[in-house]
């Protein structure tokens, strides 16, 4: 076993050991923060695959986990009210039902990440950043100035939705679900990089001009692992939704377009566990600074300007050393 | 609906049009000389604004004010450009991206620190203060007019600075070869910093006179900062003739956007859902131009290489 092996393997564990502990000691509040690793490590693990394996820089995907969280929020709304969403071509009722939220969330999102994927996947470098942004400022804006479902104040969840056999509402069992997505996610990303579809996209990465002669066309490529990340951004807002039990506008606003891209590039870019440590660091420095001052995102700021300046390749860069494919 | 109505309308999205250009005009020029994406131009903004407010309270000139927010603007720029910015010239795109985002938490939550989380407000000074009547006998609000001519007159200044000094020279050698004007003896540290708190200024500036109309408060350079990008993309990376026309665009397709869709769509619908799906898609109008004009033109109306 590597040593990068080695390290996310004591991730996973301590990620799953910390809420254990906190029930343990009755700490209820650590099996919320590590719920929140879980699911934000998620959305991360889904903009690893179009940002550290496809090296597409996305500063969009706010949207998608938006979208996610708006699917799970407004099916919930309609369930409560007995409301059907559609009754004309056919009736279409809401649902609390995770079975079926999830695959609606990854569905929605994995369209939206097709409209925009394939628009923005015509520009490069700079011009895809700012598009990306551009395309979810707009879904932001929209579901500002949209009345129906909240607007600018958002939309409450009332009841957690449910998931069989388990009670979501007691916070191990909804933290377990995060838990086995987010490492099932990451399992996946591991399929991904290791398979055919993973090499073309590191081909479509590092030269796209030779895949092309190689006879993959690396548009399609990227625009596939642009519309899986997506999805599983999706599926982490749908998650996140239900953790907070609301959904507003704030989970598609640039913010957090940007801090998704944190938990990417603190935890470190191409690695497998990077955006669950990212997210991992980013909670615990977000509860510790808290308590030194109120003051604390002044001194995240300052942390993450020497970061990117001086350790590159984020914590596990540091830990585990340099890949030998860069 | 009446013609005054929208003369003053149109005159409202020439006024944002030239404060995007002031906020567009560094992002560009810091674009196409350095070659770097500063999310932190926002902050400049936000700091022009509260150096102002608190240099014209303490003070009581209005004029004080927006030379100390010019002032503020361009050293905070210079001491970044310093401290962190000559750092990230040669790293990719996502590290200048995370650094210059985790600026603006250090440049807000320090703001926050000084200023506290609520709201100041700038008086317009007297003599800009009341309406001025136009042709045709429209009133229109006389600052927002001097904000129209300030904007024009800095926007023949910078054309000038660059076209007919020297530093605008320079400036137009690092654009297209960083490596020749270093050789033929010009410090091209210095001229970064220069270029970098010229930038910061301007968007000090607009700061200031934008913060005399609405209220003065953090956080308030983000949403003029993704326009500002707009802007500078509609109008093609580095070339400032397109940041001026893709400011002035944006600003009066919002402006008269917000105005005129609600009013479109209310002649075949009834009213609140006009007003709905108006405003909706009012907001994201410009958005939508910039898929437009990026689909059509990948490099922007005015750019001509791919970056």
């Amino acid at each position: 076993m590597n040593r990068e092996a080695a390290i996310s393997l004591l991730i996973a564990a301590g990620l799953l050991a910390a809420p254990l502990l906190g029930n343990a000691f009755d700490e209820p509040f650590v099996i919320t923060l590590a719920t929140k690793v879980a699911i934000l490590g998620l959305a991360g693990t889904g903009l690893n695959i179009a940002l550290g394996y496809g090296g597409m820089v996305s500063l969009g995907h706010a949207a998608f986990f938006g979208l996610g969280g708006y699917v799970a929020g407004i099916l919930a709304s309609h369930a409560l009210n007995y409301e059907p969403l559609f009754t004309a071509p056919l009736l279409v009722e809401g649902t609390t039902q995770m079975l079926i939220i999830w695959p609606v969330a990854i569905v929605v999102s994995g369209v939206a990440a097709l409209v925009i994927g394939a628009l923005s996947l015509r520009t490069t470098g700079v011009f895809f950043i700012m598009i990306t942004l551009a395309f979810a400022q707009m879904v932001y804006y929209f579901a500002i100035s949209w009345p129906a479902y909240g607007g600018e104040d958002g939309l409450s969840i009332y009841i957690r939705s449910e998931f069989p056999g388990l009670n979501t509402l007691n916070p191990l069992h909804f933290f377990a679900i995060c838990y086995v997505l987010l490492i099932l996610a990451i399992g996946f990303s591991f399929l991904l990089s290791q398979s055919r579809f993973g090499l073309a996209l590191g081909g479509a990465r590092q030269n796209a001009q030779r895949l092309a002669t190689v006879g993959i066309s690396p548009f399609r490529v990227k625009l596939t692992a642009f519309v899986i990340s997506g999805m599983m951004a999706g599926l982490a807002g749908a998650l996140y939704a239900d953790l907070n039990r609301f959904v507003s506008p704030s989970m598609l606003s640039w913010h957090t377009s940007g801090e998704i891209m944190v938990f990417v590039i603190l935890g470190g870019t191409r690695r497998l566990f990077g955006p669950a440590a990212g997210a991992a660091l980013y909670i615990v420095l977000e509860n510790t600074l808290g308590d030194v001052s109120e003051h604390w995102l002044l001194l995240l700021g300052a942390l993450l300007v020497a970061l990117v300046l001086f350790a590159r390749g984020g914590v596990i860069g540091i830990l585990a050393g340099q890949t030998r494919h860069a | 609906m009446t013609v005054s109505l929208i003369v003053e309308q149109l005159l409202n999205g020439l006024q944002f049009g030239f404060m995007l250009f002031l906020m567009a005009a560094g992002l560009t020029l810091i674009f196409g000389v350095m070659g770097l994406i500063n999310l932190a131009h926002g902050s400049f903004y936000m700091i022009g604004a509260f150096a102002c407010a608190a240099v014209a309270a303490a003070t009581g000139s209005y004029w004080v004010g927006l030379a100390a927010s010019l002032a503020a603007a361009a050293a905070a720029g210079a001491l970044v450009e310093v401290a962190v910015i000559r750092r990230l010239y040669r790293r990719d795109h996502l590290d200048q991206v995370l650094a210059t985002f985790a600026l603006i938490l250090v440049f807000s939550e320090g703001t926050r620190w000084v200023f506290g989380s609520f709201p100041l407000y700038l008086t317009v000074p007297d003599f800009l203060s009341g309406p001025v009547a136009l042709p045709g006998g429209i009133d229109y609000p006389l600052f927002r007019f001097a904000i129209i001519l300030i904007g024009l007159v800095i926007a023949v200044g910078l054309f000038l600075l660059i076209a007919r000094t020297r530093l605008g020279i320079r400036i137009r050698a690092g654009e297209s070869d960083r490596e020749m004007i270093a050789a033929l003896g010009v410090d091209i540290r210095k001229l970064y910093t220069t270029v970098f708190a010229i930038g910061a200024a301007l968007a000090g500036l607009a700061g200031a006179l934008v913060g005399t109309i609405q209220s003065v408060q953090v956080g308030m350079g983000e949403p003029v900062l993704i326009l500002a990008f707009v802007v500078i993309i509609i109008g093609g990376l580095g070339s400032i003739v397109g940041a001026l026309v893709s400011a002035i665009l944006v600003g009066l397709a919002d402006t008269l956007g917000r105005f005129l869709l609600p009013v479109a769509f209310d002649t075949f619908m009834d009213s609140s859902t006009a007003n709905n799906v108006g405003s909706a898609l009012a907001s994201m109008l410009i958005y939508i131009l910039m898929a437009l004009v990026l689909f059509l033109r990948p490099t922007g109306l005015f750019g001509t290489r791919a970056h």
